[in-house]
């Protein structure tokens, strides 16, 4: 395919990652931001090419990893309503809430869909208009333009049974947030090549400057991501501390104008709760009071519960990439995708399910269990 | 005594799971668990436990093949095929894959009611033309009728018997360090041609499901005296799927080249956007062949010569490592192990 | 995240500025995909595609820098090495 498989050469990758050898004098950590970026990793190995002074950290990109355990409580609740159509993305139907989760509902008889779009929602909506259609919105930036559209034409066509749950959070808050924990070792950054399509990549301008972090905007691909290691380290290795941008096939410094302009429509900035986290100032969206009829909690009469976490589960270590899935003395015994005890682990971007389901052989032979 | 209800003296193996959910017949872990824990567990002999894909029984010094399959996929309709096709070819592929010669199909139908008469009509006569191809009879049958909503359409389970002209074993247990595993055809078709007629995805040049029968090409190895030791066609799950079964059955460590793995480009396409990986996709007309080294050249040029098309390909080796597990050389190089999934694949946004 | 992936728009099918669809191309299966934030894009372009949506128009140009830059280290590396 093409735009595709040349970001997948082996030979180019192997010239990247030599290209890093030569350069890296010191030890440093990076961390990338997204959990798209994550699987590429993990799946293609692209960690194993760099040489043992890099450590590379996964962040908390995963929107379905961070989605408080109280949301995917209401996401069961209104899914288990009378006449009620829930239509979510695939990734969020496994994900554990406090005693059950959305796939248990769909086999108790709840009319939960897969779906590819919030747009595809919107038509079953059209469709069923004795049902109440419920979309589970959650992503980060680059998932709020399809999100605000669907809102934007349920309103134009006035089509009232619909209404979105809506679980957005923002990536350069979270950067933030990492960054003035005064355990944090994270030296560099791979920031998020989708959201930053969408967004632009201005906020994190502020940030490097505030922080004296190297900051590249990074594609998905194996080459891509090589390329964005190599361009921090650089970075890194030069004392500089500046946005760049490796992905600009697809991301301009502005990102992408009326897609920005309809979420700001749509949507207003609010607090959010980051499950493993807690909660941080101004780091999700909301929807403005304008199109507050089309929003779940309020419809569904759902807001303010909050629920405890289970003790074991430390996924807001590993999001935070303090710790490695690895380490987790859960991790492959106790806690595997089958049997999930936190969301970092039921989601496939997840950093555990990652290095679990892509997990390597000397993992295997360091008497790690296989089950 | 009719009234006597059956109840178990041994506690409910999987406490974990209270209700069936999708993923238990999703061709991955949980699946394989169900089986394991609930129907292994009930049902011990021999011929069972050797786990392939047909039971191979002994009677009166013949070895008969012997094999059951369901079919309830949805729509019944599809490119390249239907319900009844599927249920003809996939259970005579099972019981080619022990190296048996089908020669007799039952066939049990579950309607539901309201099915349109000429649906079943089409079905039927598509199972009758798939089994004239093949030459096997559909010697006896059943056919119930269930309430409207509980039955999605048409439901058909075929059993099958084969028999078996050759000396070999061809099972998990006879796989050996060293040989070399051929995988027919390029992998994913069935699964993709299905989900793009229920998601309404077009495609320049249509997908059509793999569905094919396989004895000819298995009968034509066994004919040129290749020394198979195991063949497994790849359904439910995929290759990856079949693989990981071989290798924990077999304990044996099976390495692959992804390289070396064919997909055609349109699958390929829909597996990028629906973030699905081809290897767990299902397939109907594919398998994989376990040959000695010293066979593997012949038995990939008469796979060619019989499937054009198809680009069978020698994918990997048994290799000497940590046995019962499957490691995959990515296309940059890096080798990491292919495990089965929990359940299905599920559409993903990240 | 985020799963977005090129493909090549292959027609327009409405060019109502916030409905604008079009059907796009990825390597031969083709889905039909909002292009309201895209009003740049046209036919035979590629776009990168989310949740039926394209959120970019893909800068053709820009797509061969990934190997201008290993090229430039490359000869960089020569260089370096020929020095020593």
């Amino acid at each position: 395919m093409k735009y595709l498989d040349e970001y997948r050469d082996a030979a180019a990758c192997r010239k990247y990652a030599d290209a890093i050898c030569r350069i890296t004098t010191r030890s440093w950590n990076i961390m990338e931001i997204c959990g798209g970026q994550t699987h590429s990793i993990v799946k293609y190995g692209v960690d194993e090419m760099l040489p043992d002074k890099i450590t590379l950290v996964h962040g908390p990109g995963c929107p379905v990893c961070v989605t408080p355990v109280e949301l995917i409580d209401k996401a069961i609740e209104i899914a288990s309503s009378p006449d009620v159509i829930f239509c979510s993305f695939g990734d969020m139907l496994r994900v554990p809430g406090s005693t059950t989760d959305l796939l248990s509902v769909k086999a108790s008889g709840g009319d939960v869909r897969v779906v590819y779009s919030p747009m595809d929602a919107l038509k079953v909506a059209q469709r069923e208009p004795d049902k109440r259609v419920v979309f589970f919105a959650v992503g980060f930036e680059t998932t709020a333009p399809a999100n605000a559209m669907a809102v934007f034409q349920a309103r134009n066509l006035n089509i009232s049974n619909f209404s979105i749950l809506v679980s957005h959070v923002l990536v350069p808050p979270a950067i933030e947030a990492i960054l003035s924990a005064p355990d944090n070792r994270v030296q560099g950054f791979l920031a998020a090549g989708h959201v930053c399509t969408v967004m632009g990549y201005t906020e994190y301008e502020p940030i490097a400057e505030k922080y004296r972090v190297p900051i590249v905007v990074t594609g998905f691909e194996p080459l891509d991501i090589l390329q964005g290691i190599y361009m921090t380290v650089k970075q890194l290795e030069e004392g500089r501390a500046e946005v760049e941008n490796q992905y600009a096939r697809s991301v301009r410094r502005d990102g992408n104008e009326p897609a920005r302009r309809l979420i700001g429509e749509v949507f207003e900035i609010v607090p959010r709760k980051w499950r493993g986290i807690g909660e941080i100032a101004a780091s999700g969206l909301g929807l403005r009071k304008e199109f507050r009829q089309f929003d779940a909690e309020t419809l569904f009469m759902l807001k303010g519960k909050s629920v405890e976490e289970a003790s074991e589960c430390i996924s807001g270590l590993i999001l935070q990439g303090v710790k490695k899935p690895h380490e987790c003395p859960a991790f492959g015994v106790r806690c595997t995708p089958e049997r999930p005890l936190g969301a970092t682990m039921v989601s496939s971007e997840g950093a555990c399910a990652a290095y679990y389901r892509y997990r390597r052989i000397r993992n295997v032979s360091e008497n790690q269990p296989l089950r | 005594m009719e009234n006597d209800q059956f109840t178990p003296s041994c506690p409910l193996p999987i406490p974990e799971y209270p209700n069936i959910l999708m993923a238990h017949g999703g061709g991955g872990k949980l699946m394989h668990q169900l089986i394991e824990k609930i129907f292994l567990n009930s049902f011990d002999n021999a011929a069972l436990n050797m786990r392939h894909d047909s039971a191979v029984l002994n009677i009166d010094e013949k070895r008969i093949a012997f094999t059951t399959d369901s079919y309830v996929v949805h729509p019944l309709f599809f490119p390249g095929g239907d319900i009844g096709k599927l249920a003809v070819y996939g259970t005579i592929n099972d019981l080619a894959m022990a190296g048996a010669r089908p020669l007799y199909l039952s066939c049990g139908f579950i309607i539901e009611e309201g099915l349109p008469t000429e649906t079943l009509w089409r079905i039927a006569q598509s199972m009758s033309q798939a089994a004239g191809f093949v030459g096997v009879e559909l010697v006896t049958g059943d056919t119930k009728v269930v309430d409207h909503g509980k039955g999605d359409g048409l439901f058909i389970n075929t059993s099958g018997i084969g028999v078996i002209e050759h000396d070999l074993i061809i099972a998990p247990s006879k796989v050996e360090p060293g040989d070399a595993i051929i995988l027919n055809g390029d992998i994913g078709r069935h699964g993709i041609a299905i989900m793009a007629t229920r998601e309404g995805l077009a495609f320049e040049s249509e997908i059509v499901s793999d569905c094919a029968p396989l004895y000819a090409p298995i009968a034509a190895l066994l004919k040129s005296d290749i020394k198979i030791h195991c063949l497994r066609d790849l359904t439910r799950g995929g290759l990856a799927t079949a693989l990981v079964e071989i290798a924990e059955t077999g304990q044996v460590h099976i390495n692959i080249d992804e390289t070396a793995i064919p997909v055609h480009d349109n699958v390929q396409g829909a597996c990028e956007i629906m973030g699905f990986d081809p290897l767990y996709v299902a397939n109907e007309g594919r398998f994989v062949a376990f040959v000695p080294e010293i066979d593997a050249k012949k038995a990939l040029e008469i796979l060619t010569s019989l499937t054009e098309n198809n680009n069978p390909m020698l994918i990997g080796r048994v290799g000497g490592g940590i046995p019962g597990i499957v490691t995959l050389k990515s296309k940059i190089g890096v080798t990491r192990i292919v495990d089965m999934l929990s359940g299905e694949q599920l559409p993903r946004i990240c | 995240m985020c799963l977005a992936i090129p493909g090549k728009i292959v027609e327009i099918t409405n060019n109502d500025s916030l409905m604008r669809t079009g059907k796009v191309s990825f390597g031969g299966i083709v889905k039909e995909i909002n292009l309201a934030y895209v009003p740049e894009a046209n036919l035979d372009d590629y776009v990168i595609v989310h949740a039926g949506f394209a959120i970019s128009k893909l800068d053709e140009s820009e797509a061969l820098q990934v190997f201008e830059y290993l090229r430039e280290i490359g000869q960089l590396q020569a260089l370096e090495d020929s020095e020593t």
